[in-house]
């Protein structure tokens, strides 16, 4: 098939940026979505241009670098998919496809389509973790935890930090991704000491890298590749609240 | 190619005496550094792993100053991530008769013979440990009704001593290494350089004392010093291009340190991995693993004639050939992941093949369906059957899945001693980035357990012994430095002045289908000769005609790309010669020399049970041989007839 | 396969952000906004139950309904002055509305912030929200119509039978039939007023953490939402068709 990309192309951050036009002909519908990237890339290197850079490292859904706005959607029409996994039999011959990269002022672009998402990274720095010195764990077994509990703290943890969750919340609010941690965490037994601290810690880490409020839309969760459910963000609300009321 | 040997390699730090007390002996030897001089040591940690990660964590809390590097955008999406099945640990929690001594019986074993018993046996002592702590950590791992954790029996073992988070457990254990790493990061003990890519070692008065990185967004080529460095930079099997690997995977930092004078061991330890999701188009740009445990109720077959264009549904079933049943009645469809690519791969050649390029071979649920009924296979294997679909557009519940052998895994790597210390003072090598624990094939839910325990147990002991010298290391020679700088400068210079009319993918490409048809899954004297004949050729060519765009100073993903084929190619040269001066077959190396009458691979104990450690000179590659002893498994020819 | 490359077909250039937002005065947290919205906006729901009660009474005749209005005003005299109680509530009220509509400013403003770069196409909802993406706009609406709803009913200024007259009469004329267009805004703002609380009564309870079973909870919302909005529209529908008169 043929089809028409609209790709966002801005050369650095201090460039405007630009939507360009390219046509691409004799897609096959077995090709990912990054594959077709791939075929454009070649053909422009060969033309001596600049090739499209992207974000991507494992193609198989699990390590969050993929990141694309996929006419308008984050990752793409496919639900639970990222856009690594997306495959081109989702398009028709003559299709026009416009790919930006995720918008939120905490994530500036840094080329095209690549973002800088270190904000994530400083988010869990804030308290997204166990404080466990290698070496001083007891044994694994010595806390027993209810199944039901550490499925729901597995469900939490799926979440791969890719930031579709910002690119599609109309607030640029990265409750999802902070609730999923926070979630993990406080469902567990291990998890409890450092509950209200973490809580507290990680939403005014969100606030401090300038990320927009929750207000509940869904859009997060409608495009999370791993289908991160929305009542983290209660639990979240819920444990930074009682914090707050605790410590003043 | 031609080499010469040389002197022989050996590992001395590991103590003398019983298996069972060498680790605490060691621990104990091991010299400690004050705390106070701790903060005044710098350690370099290249990649961010279930080994780097675990390591960076860890040397931070001792307290050393750590500067950690990884090319992704977060240390979190190390390709660690992507691993699957679930992590080994001898905690006999089921009380099946499980043990540290089986744990290591079966992973020296499992590796045919070609891994060093002291390692092993302290990756099995220490397995237990990293269940302690990764739950202690919050890793969600699968849990039975009474709380307790769950396991199962993985890759062939009679014990069920595999812990697992569904089908994300290195993810789980990975974002628990990388916690506890950002942890350190936001206490100031390690220093995060992510988009950093390690192109130079800095030797200095012998010691590795640095690395030349550039940084992927600016292109500008910094140097960073320390006391000592790690390489937690993984595998190499994108040497093929198309592998299990994620796209970024590479041999770059290994290969520097190697040519800096590293000696590397047995390259030639490939793991191919039976359950992929085959080839659809020559646009290909990566194989996506399916499960293993897809075996335990798909069966494997071909149709008995070849070229037999019918589809499925038009093949009645005296025509279809279930080939691992046939062969090995015995274990049938469960044979070890070597047997079973091997087997995919002679069908194949024998124009039996299925789906394009008659690469693949059927993988059938239809009996499970009909004997389990479609919920119970939906309940099993569900996630799989929908992550097929979604790449292939088929679905396996009313037709064969198709899969096909790939990389997946290589158990070669940089040689190190018990300290995890390769043979540059100073330099210590982590994870699958070294060659020391798996021999010539690695057991399933073995490479987990591997990284961590080198991250959080052993390297943090071991490069204590070392660094309580720190204060007595010789100031660094500038002259090193720069030179070392200016060679990475002139590799960048060099690439981007080609121009010519390729691009590196393309010769990746090339590269990768040379290795797979002469370095793959079975290997032969021929085919290597020309491969290496080839290799060289190519490389030529490369850097003839290699075309790269762009400049240094921006984020050139074209020119990072070119840079990793680069070093593939003098990568895959090694391989080839250390595949071909290994004449016998042992695990993942199949030579069809040296296979029994049943076409099994044939193990050389005499003249083949040493580690090949080759090191580079400007004259070309000298091989070094480590002896294997085996004081307490006895050497035996594996059978799964 | 070959690819064509078309330069300059681009779109406006947008503004450049800044790399890296730092702020060094410390603000109240947007959770902690979010619960003052959540509160507030619990009072007002409150105030809306009793409101559309004291309404339907208009159904009871005249008579009833300005002794209702008058039993308001006397509530807890002697022990509270003339008027005392529902000054104290009108006051509440005036916090609760100033609250929510502070906290839903300084909100709507961070979110801006933290968005200043619109997607180049068009943005589909993957949530199916109608009633979500209305909340802002929508809330100004309903202040709008708050304002002369007041002017209105309760200062009788913008009512054809002015301050003097019983609440009853002031209710009768000022959605008299002739008046049918205010009727009509008045329908308008009150199914924005649903809309606003069908998604603001579940959001509150998510916000203050006390979000469970979100279809139950969904329905829940929507339904009592619709009967608030009956119960406000019934009886300017009336009056207009003349059932009440």
């Amino acid at each position: 098939m043929n089809l028409t990309l609209k790709v966002w192309r801005q050369s650095g951050p201090d460039d405007d940026g630009r939507l360009v036009r390219y046509e691409i002909e004799d897609v096959s519908p077995d090709m990912s979505f990054l594959e077709m990237l791939d075929v454009l890339n070649e053909r422009l290197i060969l033309a001596g241009d600049d090739p499209v850079a992207f974000d991507h490292d494992c193609r198989e859904g699990i390590c969050g670098m993929c990141s694309m706005m996929i006419d308008g959607v984050a990752h793409g029409p496919q639900k639970n998919t990222t856009t690594c996994q997306l495959h081109m039999r989702h398009y028709n011959d003559g299709d026009t496809i416009v790919i930006e990269p995720w918008r939120a002022r905490p994530f500036p672009v840094v080329k095209d389509l690549v973002v800088d998402r270190s904000a994530f990274d400083r988010i869990i720095q804030a308290g997204g973790f166990i404080s466990v010195p290698a070496g001083s764990a007891p044994d694994a077994h010595a806390t027993p935890v209810p199944k039901l509990d550490a499925d729901s703290a597995f469900d939490a943890a799926t979440c791969i930090g890719c930031g579709a969750c910002v690119a599609a919340c109309p607030n640029g609010s990265a409750s999802l991704f902070t609730a999923a941690k926070i979630t993990h965490l406080g469902l567990l037994p291990q998890g409890q000491p450092e509950r209200g601290s973490r809580a507290r810690a990680m939403v005014e880490q969100m606030d401090e890298e300038g990320f927009g409020g929750c207000t509940n839309t869904g859009e997060c969760t409608a495009v999370c590749p791993k289908g991160i459910p929305l009542d983290t963000i209660a639990r979240m609300n819920a444990d930074y609240l009682r914090a707050s009321r605790k410590s003043g | 190619m031609n080499y010469r040997e040389g002197a022989p390699i050996k590992d001395t730090k590991a103590p003398e005496g019983p298996i069972e007390d060498r680790w605490e002996k060691r621990k104990f030897s091991a010299r400690l550094v004050n705390p106070a001089n701790k903060r005044k040591i710098n350690v370099i940690v290249v990649g961010t792993g279930l080994a780097g990660g675990s390591a960076a964590a860890t040397l931070g809390e001792l307290g050393y100053k750590v500067k950690s590097f990884c090319y992704q955008d977060s240390p979190r999406r190390a390709h660690s991530i992507a691993a699957q099945g679930g992590i080994n640990a001898a905690k006999n929690y089921r009380g099946d008769g499980d043990s540290i001594y089986r744990l290591f019986y079966d992973t020296v074993k499992g590796g045919d013979f070609r891994a060093r018993e002291s390692n092993v046996y302290r990756l099995a002592q220490v397995s237990v440990n990293i269940i302690d702590q990764a739950v202690a950590q919050g890793v969600p791992f699968a849990r039975e009704y009474g709380g307790l954790l769950d396991t199962r029996s993985f890759g062939g073992a009679q014990v069920s001593r595999t812990f697992y988070a569904r089908g994300q457990t290195g993810q789980q254990l990975l974002l628990g290494a990388y916690s506890a790493l950002e942890r350190q990061i936001a206490a100031g003990t390690v220093e995060m350089h992510t988009r950093h890519e390690m192109l130079e070692l800095i030797v200095s008065d012998g010691r590795a004392r640095g690395v030349v990185v550039r940084d992927m967004v600016t292109g500008e080529v910094e140097t960073h010093l320390a006391d000592a460095v790690v390489l937690a930079t993984g595998g190499y099997g994108n040497v093929f291009f198309l592998s299990t690997n994620a796209k970024g995977c590479n041999t770059t930092a290994i290969w520097r340190a190697h040519q800096k004078g590293a000696v590397f061991a047995n390259p030639c330890y490939t793991q191919i991995h039976p359950t992929c999701i085959p080839v659809s188009g020559d646009y290909q740009s990566k194989l996506t693993l399916m499960s293993e445990s897809l075996r335990n109720d798909g069966r494997v077959w071909v149709p008995v004639k070849a070229g037999d264009p019918r589809p499925v549904a038009e093949i009645p079933e005296d025509e279809r050939d279930y080939y691992l049943e046939r062969i090995y009645p015995a274990f049938g469809n469960l044979v070890p992941r070597d047997i079973a690519s091997r087997a995919a791969k002679n069908v194949c050649d024998e124009g039996r093949g299925v789906g394009p390029g008659g690469l693949g071979v059927y993988l059938d649920f239809a009996d499970a369906i009909a004997r389990l009924g479609r919920d119970a296979v939906e309940k099993k294997y569900g996630n799989l059957f929908e992550m097929y679909e979604r790449i292939t557009g088929e679905d396996p519940y009313t037709q064969p899945m198709r899969i096909y052998p790939a990389v997946h895994y290589t158990m070669g790597g940089l040689w190190v001693d018990y300290d995890l210390q390769s043979s540059i003072p100073g330099l210590f090598v982590i994870g699958e980035a070294n060659f020391s624990d798996h021999g010539a094939n690695r057991l399933g839910a073995s490479a987990l357990m591997q990284g961590l325990a080198d991250g959080y147990f052993v390297l943090p002991t071991t490069i204590g012994d070392y660094l309580a010298d720190a204060h007595r290391f010789d100031a660094i020679d500038d002259q090193q430095v720069a030179e070392a700088e200016i060679a990475v400068k002139n590799r960048i210079e060099k690439l981007l002045s080609v121009n010519g009319t390729r691009t590196a993918d393309s010769f990746h490409r090339e590269l990768g289908k040379l290795m797979w048809d002469y370095c793959g899954m079975e290997r032969t004297e021929e085919g290597l000769r020309k491969a290496l004949e080839r290799i060289p050729e190519l490389r030529a060519e490369f850097w003839r005609d290699v075309k790269v765009s762009g400049v240094n100073e921006e984020l050139n993903q074209a020119l990072e790309r070119a840079g990793r084929v680069a070093d593939f190619f003098d990568l895959a040269e090694l391989m080839c010669l250390d595949a071909l001066h290994r004449t016998e077959s042992c695990g993942g190396h199949f030579r069809a020399e040296s296979q029994d009458a049943d076409g099994e691979a044939l193990r050389d104990d005499e003249h083949f049970a040493y580690v090949a450690a080759w090191e580079s000179t400007p004259e070309g590659p000298v091989l070094h041989k480590e002896d294997l002893e085996y004081e307490y498994v006895k050497m035996t020819q594996r059978s799964y007839k | 396969m070959t690819a064509t490359i078309d330069r300059g077909k681009a779109t406006e250039p947008v503004t450049q952000i800044p790399t890296r937002p730092r702020r060094s005065r410390r603000r109240v947290s947007s959770n902690s906004l979010k619960a003052v919205m959540a509160v507030s906006g619990a009072v007002l729901v409150f105030f809306l139950v009793a409101h559309m009660a004291g309404n339907l009474k208009i159904f009871a005749g005249a008579e009833s309904f300005n002794g209702y209005a008058a039993w308001l005003r006397e509530v807890g005299y002697p022990l509270l002055p003339h008027r005392g109680l529902l000054t104290i509530l009108e006051a509440g009220l005036v916090v609760a509305v100033v609250a929510h509509m502070y906290s839903a400013i300084v909100l709507a403003r961070r979110a801006a912030h933290a968005r200043p770069v619109k997607y180049a196409a068009k943005v589909k909802s993957r949530a199916n929200g109608y009633a979500t993406r209305t909340m802002r706009w929508g809330g100004v609406i309903i202040f709008f119509f708050v304002i002369y709803h007041l002017l209105d009913m309760t200062f009788g200024v913008a009512n054809p039978e002015g301050h003097a007259a019983t609440p009853f009469a002031r209710m009768v004329a000022g959605f008299e039939p002739a008046r049918w267009y205010i009727t009509v805004f008045y329908v308008i703002s009150v199914v924005m007023v649903g809309l606003h609380l069908r998604h603001g009564l579940w959001s509150a309870l998510q916000t203050l953490g006390l979000a469970r079973r979100y279809p139950v909870l969904k329905a829940s919302a929507a339904g009592l939402s619709a009967l608030l909005t009956i119960g406000f529209l019934v009886v300017p529908l009336a009056i207009t068709f003349g059932v009440v008169r």
